[in-house]
């Protein structure tokens, strides 16, 4: 034990000596949690149209009024040319082209149908994706005022219809950001703790510390629960440090449990820190820690379910999500903040967090010699 | 009594696609209390030597015992016996002098005051900057601090790899002043170094190259088994006399040494014909015959 605690006071001295370490920390939770939900936005806005009107009806006139009103769209151009529209295309100026050819009020006067034309912008896919669906949809909405306008509907409605509302459980004003900045959160707490543990261990190989340890009789174990305790203590610092700014700026205050969730990030971050052990094991430098915990950090987040729903990736790729400690934490921080999940809601996650923690620490004791 | 036992100890390390022999068929013994240096250029395997020594690597052939105990088998019970001051200085940085030595005396269990006799020489002289972090200490003063480090459970074995290089002269001849004082607490020191100057402060000295042991012996038996007469030869053009000696069939052996050159003769000559001797061959403007030392020694062990 008195060995135990003096690894410890020496590591902490030197975490507290560190100012690079104190800054990151501190600084890199408040600029990721109010700089990136800003930019990670879901909604398409300012799509830019450029409308080619080769009619130059009332309608056509009323249409694209309508779609300027909406509010997403930016109108680029009006004119006559389709040439001249795609040209905004090839300069990046214009996302979709409308066209309404010459005799469309004739024809949805005279023989109660119509053309449009819309030619989009896939370098972008969500963005033209989206601009398409919003673009289809005030189309539709504008035909239905027009048959409106023509038909004088019978009291009672000769065919049944469906009338579907909708509402939006847990999130009915689908904020984005009560859905996004906790998820965030724990790829901060995951970097936190894999990237500084292994940076760490890799900074005593690389400054010739280790070997110093190395002949004195202390125990592996005794090293690594050296190591390991200060950074996990630092993890759920960050955590609660997330949460604190999470209340503060975007007034998100979990449905669930607090408490949930920092018995789950307890169990977790042993599981990342294991994970930055193991790559201290094997990277000889700094340089190749930081690289290994990058790449690996990369493939997290992107199989992680952060930014895409994990249900709509390929079998294959949902297959990865398994093995990714991540997508288990963003699904539980989610699941409690907005549904308000109870331990026993998240009991399979935790287990295959307590799996990860067992998995990863053993395989980087193993691979852990003294001696070479 | 023995405190150290090394028995053909061999090691290979695997480079790109060839065999790298660090030590091959070293042998070797050191008694208690001994001061014992092994003297030799970079890469001669000093360092393996010594890692293999204090249980950070194994090695591939051979066995080898530290006070009694084997590397292999035993290697917790060396832990807790022997310092290892390494080439490189290995102690945190970040720590303040005192922090450091308190945490290595907390590692063995043992405290700066229970073995403070032992140290005071050497702690006093860092003392006053014992609030300074230790990478903001001078060369000799790190030196100073990690030699403490390594004392600071009064080992009974104590490895010092390569302690003096990059270290000033005068903090040379104090680190070995300080050496020869440990020797008076029964502790026996494997010191490893590239300057021949300093294996005359050795009790013994173990020749190195090329990951062989060339020669064992006290530096007086080595310099006393050098038996051709050594002459230092001084002359205009240095370098011309040196090309001129070497070529020729009487020199035994011509090398550059300080102001002058150590030459040897392959036949013995009498000493007062010596000199009309290299008359003969080149212009010389001194020469005079003394007595070998060290690196003479080194260097005619390597020529075989």
């Amino acid at each position: 034990m008195r060995i135990l605690r003096i690894l410890l006071e020496k590591e902490f001295r030197q975490i507290f000596r560190d100012p690079a370490i104190l800054r990151i920390i501190f600084m890199m939770p408040m600029i990721q949690l109010l700089v990136l939900p800003m930019a990670a936005d879901y909604e398409i806005k300012n799509v830019n149209v450029a409308v080619v009107d080769l009619d130059h009806s009332s309608y056509s006139i009323q249409l694209v009024n309508k779609i300027k009103a909406s509010g997403y769209f930016n109108l680029v151009d009006y004119n006559e040319s389709f040439e001249k529209s795609l040209e905004y295309v090839e300069h990046d100026q214009a996302d979709i082209v409308l066209q309404i050819p010459a005799s469309f009020e004739k024809d949805l006067v005279r023989e109660d149908k119509a053309t449009l034309f819309m030619a989009l912008n896939a370098i972008n896919g969500v963005k033209a994706n989206l601009g398409g669906a919003y673009l289809r949809s005030i189309i539709n909405d504008f035909n239905r005022e027009v048959r409106l306008d023509w038909v004088q509907l019978p009291r009672v409605n000769p065919q049944p219809t469906f009338q579907i509302s909708s509402i939006n459980w847990f999130n009915p004003l689908m904020n984005y950001k009560i859905f996004m900045v906790p998820g965030i959160l724990v790829v901060l707490v995951t970097m936190v703790g894999s990237f500084l543990t292994a940076l760490n261990i890799v900074k005593e190989k690389e400054v010739g510390t280790i070997e110093q340890i190395n002949v004195t009789p202390i125990h592996k174990y005794q090293f690594i629960l050296g190591k390991l305790i200060p950074f996990w203590v630092l993890g759920l610092t960050t955590l609660s440090i997330g949460l604190t700014l999470e209340w503060i700026f975007y007034g998100i205050v979990p449905v669930g449990n607090l408490s949930t969730i920092y018995i789950f990030a307890a169990v977790y971050l042993l599981g990342v820190l294991g994970l930055g052990l193991l790559i201290s094991t094997y990277a000889q430098t700094q340089q190749q820690a930081m690289l290994i915990s990058f790449f690996l950090i990369m493939i997290f987040i992107l199989l992680g379910g952060l930014y895409t729903s994990i249900e709509s990736m390929p079998t294959w790729a949902q297959v990865f999500t398994k093995f990714n400690p991540v997508s288990y934490f963003i699904e539980v921080i989610r699941m409690v903040v907005l549904k308000g999940s109870t331990l026993f809601d998240i009991r399979y996650h935790l287990m295959a967090a307590a799996i990860f923690a067992v998995v990863l620490n053993s395989w980087a004791i193993v691979n852990y010699k003294k001696r070479s | 009594m023995i405190a150290v036992k090394v028995n053909s100890v061999k090691k290979t390390f695997k480079a790109e696609k060839s065999v790298v022999t660090a030590l091959q068929q070293i042998n070797f013994e050191v008694s208690k209390g001994e001061l014992f240096g092994l003297i030799g250029p970079d890469g001669a395997g000093k360092t393996t030597l010594f890692r293999i020594l204090t249980t950070l690597m194994l090695a591939d052939e051979g066995a080898a015992s530290v006070d009694g105990f084997d590397v292999v088998r035993d290697y917790k019970e060396i832990r807790k016996r022997v310092g290892y001051m390494p080439g490189r200085f290995s102690l945190y940085q970040d720590l303040t002098v005192e922090e450091n030595l308190s945490f290595f005396a907390t590692l063995f269990n043992t405290s700066l005051e229970e073995n403070y006799d032992l140290v005071k020489a050497i702690y006093q002289q860092i003392e006053p900057f014992k609030k300074r972090r230790a990478g903001a200490l001078s060369g000799g003063m790190k030196q100073k601090l990690a030699l403490s480090c390594a004392l600071i459970h009064r080992p009974s074995v104590l490895f010092l790899d390569e302690p003096t290089t990059g270290v000033d002269a005068v903090s040379r001849k104090e680190f070995w002043e300080l050496l020869r004082d440990l020797q008076k607490h029964q502790i026996t020191i494997i010191v490893s170094t590239p300057y021949m100057d300093e294996a005359s402060l050795c009790d013994r000295v173990a020749l190195m190259q090329n990951g062989k042991i060339m020669e064992i012996n006290s530096p007086k038996g080595i310099t006393e088994n050098f038996k051709k007469p050594l002459w230092a030869v001084r002359g205009e053009n240095m370098y011309q006399l040196m090309q001129t000696l070497q070529a020729s069939e009487a020199i035994d052996s011509c090398y550059p040494f300080g102001q002058y050159h150590h030459v040897t003769f392959t036949h013995a000559i009498p000493d007062s014909q010596v000199a009309s001797e290299l008359a003969k061959i080149a212009s010389v403007v001194e020469v005079k015959r003394i007595p070998a030392t060290i690196e003479d020694c080194f260097m005619e062990l390597m020529r075989q």
